[in-house]
């Protein structure tokens, strides 16, 4: 069952739209998919992406924001019955297809220049626009993969303590800061970034700070310039 | 260094209710502090064989390289431990046979496996994943999920369409984004990082994460921590009462104790700070 918008006139004609594509264009202005002939509607107000049966709405930096049931949306996966408002005007969002109990059990891979789905995908006819937009974020997903932000080099700076002014390069995978006894905390190097762990709290169990509140027990991501206190020494942690 | 005694391992892996066979393998070396996780995908078997190729070549691997190397030797390029390497080649050893063994037998075409790794060594682990089978660890009275899924629903919330309690309920759930077999060439995402005393670390596959919330999972740890086999067995009953709908591995590892190698971190750590 394809996911439709269902759009209403002044006149109350009502027009369905079916989300064959994987990118559905709203606006005032021709060329979207989707005009409407409204002053409150911007020329290039919101799009919708369809993967597999799934819609996601995503205003496109309109004057009058989009709605959904009221609430102001920049993003949103759309559910059933969603109310969209642009502007003035008023669209209905028709999934029939429910969610969750599809055919989707089975694991599938998806890859940049996929030409098909492996076999077995739950047994379902796929849309190619659908296979397309997946390769495409696929793709761009092993674009980043590939430039992670873990291949910044990162640094430390002492701000104070005997060695205020030095500076250390995290060349490692993992590098432990710190003084034992008093207070140890790791800094690890993940895919997505640099992440600060406190490890051991010594006798007090203090916990090490990051722009002057102690850090849970969770990884804590670092941002550059963030201000790290560990055993007393403060220390800013900066991306090259 | 023999781990046995540090480090309490066990893994169980479970068809589930709904499909008919298990296309998940699990393996590990508690001397050698080895654990290994994969999800096997593709018809005609090529899933169980895809997964299993994977484990076996992994652990035969690291058997083979781990004994060798100083533990937490630091390799001067890349910055990654030298058990992070090891793993890294034990990885491509495992992608270049199972994509090989799928080129050349067409009904496996297109098989492919996810994979985690954790080897423990000088109280620090190095862990890679590839695909959306997880590691969390328990510290603190706290769980954390420490890798991050290669899965379209993980890029979906990325961009900020879904948030995360969204995502439980979106149809995307089960297309990865990076999986082992499928390309001549792979890359696993790699981390370090520190042990502690009483951590617990957890593998699993998505039959587990995808029927079973967080809060549950930290919860059946919490309360079975100290038996881990019945920890495993409450999980895997849990996921089945939700509907078992794919198979479910789980391998929980509990540190028991310190197992710095003589030069000991401590050392190293107050290293920079008396240069």
């Amino acid at each position: 069952m394809v996911a439709k918008l269902i759009t209403t006139s002044s006149t109350g004609e009502k027009t369905e739209f079916e989300l064959v594509n994987e990118t559905t264009t709203i606006g005032r202005k021709p060329g979207n998919d989707i005009q409407i002939d409204n002053l409150s509607v911007s020329g290039r107000h919101a799009q919708v992406i369809t993967i597999l049966e799934d819609s996601f709405l995503e205003d496109l930096g309109s004057t009058n924001g989009t709605y959904v049931n009221g609430k102001l949306v920049k993003k949103h996966a759309l559910e059933n019955g969603d109310n969209i408002t642009l502007g003035k005007y008023q669209i209905i969002y028709q999934n029939s297809a429910g969610s969750g109990e599809q055919d989707f059990e089975q694991t599938m891979i998806i890859r940049p220049g996929e030409e098909g789905m492996p076999e077995e995908a739950g047994g379902k006819e796929i849309d190619k626009s659908v296979q397309k937009i997946s390769a495409a974020i696929a793709s761009e997903a092993a674009a980043t993969a590939a430039s992670p932000m873990a291949n910044r080099e990162a640094c430390l700076q002492l701000l104070s303590g005997a060695n205020a002014g030095k500076e250390l390069i995290l060349t490692k995978a993992l590098t432990t800061i710190g003084q034992p006894g008093v207070q140890v905390a790791a800094i690890t190097r993940r895919p997505q970034g640099f992440f600060l762990i406190h490890v051991d709290g010594g006798p007090n169990n203090s916990v090490p700070k990051v722009g002057g509140s102690p850090i849970g027990s969770n990884a804590h991501e670092l941002k550059s310039h963030d201000i790290i206190e560990v055993a007393g020494v403060k220390m800013e942690f900066y991306l090259k | 260094m023999n781990l046995q005694d540090k480090i309490t391992i066990m893994g169980l892996t479970d068809t589930g209710i709904v499909r008919r066979k298990n296309e998940d393998a699990i393996g590990y070396d508690s001397a050698l502090g080895i654990v290994v996780l994969a999800d096997g995908m593709g018809g005609h078997r090529g899933g169980e064989i895809a997964s299993h190729m994977t484990v076996d070549t992994v652990i035969h691997q690291l058997q083979q390289n781990i004994p060798d190397i100083t533990p937490g030797e630091v390799d001067a390029g890349s910055g990654f431990s030298m058990e992070s390497i090891c793993i890294q080649n034990a990885v491509v050893a495992a992608n270049e046979l199972v994509y090989k063994t799928a080129e050349e037998n067409s009904e496996h075409k297109g098989m492919g496996t996810t994979i985690v790794v954790l080897q423990f060594y000088n109280n620090s682990f190095s862990l890679a994943h590839i695909g959306d089978s997880r590691c969390y660890r328990m510290r603190a009275d706290k769980l954390e999920q420490i890798t991050k899924d290669h899965s379209l629903l993980q890029e979906l919330i990325d961009r900020g369409f879904y948030t995360p309690e969204e995502a439980r309920n979106s149809m995307n759930k089960n297309l990865v984004t990076r999986a082992l077999g499928i390309d001549p060439v792979v890359m696993p995402d790699i981390q370090e990082d520190i042990v502690l005393k009483n951590d617990i670390y957890l593998l699993c596959s998505d039959g587990l994460t995808d029927l079973v919330e967080d809060e549950d999972i930290y919860l059946t740890i919490k309360q079975f921590s100290a038996n881990l086999e019945e920890a495993a067995k409450q999980l895997i009953t849990k996921a089945n009462q939700n509907g078992g709908k794919d198979n479910i591995s789980v391998m929980l590892c509990r540190i028991d104790d310190d197992f710095s190698s003589k030069i000991g971190w401590f050392k190293k750590i107050v290293a920079w700070f008396d240069e």
